[in-house]
């Protein structure tokens, strides 16, 4: 028992990091699964941890509140932002939620309330890890029986084929703008519990790198189900802890081991198990997806 | 009249893919739709299902202008269509395929999944998708293979199936015949036959003639993006017009 609270002791922070990473992905696979590369979900992180730290310094919000309206404040924020952006496909779509999230980050660096360039510090540590592994296990739940699910279809159906999906009588683009704007309220959720872990947050922390690393843990954890962005976010956050012993070689078997991931389990960590079914798609050509 | 088009035209750039076409659908017959390689058949078709917006004319379906509205919106109204170029959810099992086709028609479940019960309301549309499966000649004993793995002319049939699922009031079938080896394309024609004793309305678009003459109850030839015939088979093939279209002037030969 001792051994276990040493532990986690040790190392809250890289395990409540691991869980807001998870939330991540879980938000970035929505719209993956959806077939869509959208690159906007770390500015919604970030909108989320500026509302709910912001609110609780000024109005006193209760924690709890003040994550649910900095989540709302995301997911208001995706609404306008994917009618618009998904009129584009692919890689136009990606550069243009990542241009979003520039906008987001230049906007936090101008505004007197965020604190600028310096931004928000001294945000008081609420987030008990309990919090965000509960909402990781309600997220990936739901996320699950969705799949399953009338709307999980439409998802799939508009991921290998948009046309045909429309003539079966799927409306493609409000179910696309669906995923986008519930993977904004993860994300903002995510953000949220972020900021009240890691006592300062800046605009740096939601800007382009964070947007390529949660769709690093989504692609290499997997998107076929939920478990691949959990599995994901949790090997590649823990991996630079693990890899410690190795000091100076850590980043060169941190890149090797993704290189071997992506090279023997194109469709993510979590197909390991289902490497027959990897087979079979990729004879069909339909080798990314679920 | 079931479909009724007006004037229906559609141009890509200076090319005038369908000019100002009437056609009409008469409810729980087959019309057919001949007419050379880029007549505009698959471009009508394309108008009528929604996929492609019109430059000008009218649709109405079941009396009601439904002109303008979205591929989506048509499948919900009771259109359904096939592919020329197959267009099955390949990476999808063929169960899957055919769930998806009764869209339309199913109510959305992911809330009431969001609380475990045991599964009632989905299984009466799995077995209706395992009986067309049954139906269209795949077998339910292939429910869970992935479409993209099937035969080509089984994915042509998965097609009609997903289409069927739908419960449409119109099928339209884009040349649901190529590719088929004789065998296949008899099978293709009972079902067709079969579909019109239970009433449904049907447009075929096929090159394969025999398979038009026989199925359906009336014939339109397009060329050039116009309608040049609109009879009965016999008169058709009967049709001067209709045979230069096709084989050239007599001059020639």
């Amino acid at each position: 028992m001792d051994a276990v609270s040493d532990f986690l002791r040790t190392y809250s922070t890289t395990i409540a990091v691991i869980g807001v990473n998870a939330l991540l992905a879980l938000s970035v696979w929505l719209t993956l699964y959806a077939g869509q590369l959208t690159l906007g979900n770390a500015a919604f992180m970030g909108v989320g941890a500026y509302v709910s730290a912001l609110l609780g310094r000024h109005l006193d919000t209760p924690f709890p509140v003040a994550l649910l309206i900095g989540s709302v404040a995301a997911a208001a924020l995706a609404l306008p932002l994917g009618s618009i952006v998904f009129r584009l496909r692919g890689v136009y779509l990606a550069i243009a939620t990542l241009a979003f999230g520039e906008i987001v980050r230049v906007v936090l660096l101008a505004t007197p309330i965020t604190g600028r360039g310096q931004g928000l510090n001294g945000i008081p540590p609420k987030t008990e890890l309990w919090h965000i592994y509960l909402s990781v296990l309600v997220v990936a739940y739901v996320l699950w029986r969705v799949q399953g699910s009338t709307i999980g279809r439409a998802w799939a159906a508009i991921r290998e084929d948009e046309i045909a999906s429309a003539s079966q009588g799927i409306a493609v683009g409000r179910h696309k703008l669906a995923a986008f704007v519930i993977g904004a309220l993860i994300a903002g959720w995510a953000g949220g519990l972020s900021a009240h872990v890691t006592f300062s947050i800046d605009p740096s922390d939601f800007g382009f790198t964070k947007a390529v690393q949660v769709l690093v843990f989504a692609v290499v954890g997997g998107t076929p189900n939920v478990l691949g962005p959990i599995l994901g976010a949790g090997l590649l956050t823990a991996l630079p802890e693990l890899l410690r012993p190795l000091k100076d070689y850590r980043d060169i078997f941190q890149g090797a081991i993704l290189l071997l991931v992506i090279i023997y389990l194109p469709r993510g960590l979590v197909t390991f198990v289902d490497v027959r079914r990897t087979r079979r798609l990729s004879r069909i050509g339909a080798l990314d997806v679920a | 009249m079931l479909l009724e088009t007006v004037g229906l035209t559609k141009r890509f750039g200076g090319v005038t893919a369908v000019d100002r076409v009437d056609l009409g659908i008469v409810q729980g017959r087959a019309l057919g739709l001949i007419g050379p390689n880029g007549a505009g058949k698959t471009t009508l078709v394309n108008l009528i299902s929604g996929v492609v917006p019109a430059d000008g004319g009218t649709i109405r379906l079941s009396g009601s202008d439904v002109s303008g509205l979205p591929a989506h919106r048509l499948a919900a109204l009771g259109i359904a269509r096939t592919f020329q170029g197959v267009r099955v959810f390949r990476g999808l099992t063929v169960e899957d395929n055919v769930l998806i086709g009764r869209h339309t028609r199913t109510r959305s479940d992911a809330l009431a999944r969001l609380i475990p019960r045991p599964r009632s309301a989905i299984d009466a549309d799995r077995a209706r998708a395992l009986s067309l499966i049954d139906r269209v000649g795949i077998g339910r004993r292939r429910a869970e293979v992935l479409a993209g793995e099937l035969p080509y002319g089984d994915q042509r049939r998965l097609e009609i199936a997903r289409a069927l699922a739908s419960e449409p009031l119109l099928l339209i079938l884009d040349e649901p015949a190529a590719g088929m080896n004789p065998t296949e394309s008899a099978g293709l024609r009972a079902l067709i036959g079969s579909l019109l004793v239970e009433g449904l309305t049907i447009l075929l678009i096929e090159h394969d003639v025999r398979l038009v003459m026989d199925t359906c109850q009336r014939v339109a030839v397009l060329n050039f993006g116009r309608k040049i015939a609109d009879a009965v088979p016999a008169e058709i093939q009967r049709d001067p017009v209709v045979r230069e279209a096709y084989l050239g002037t007599e001059a020639v030969a």
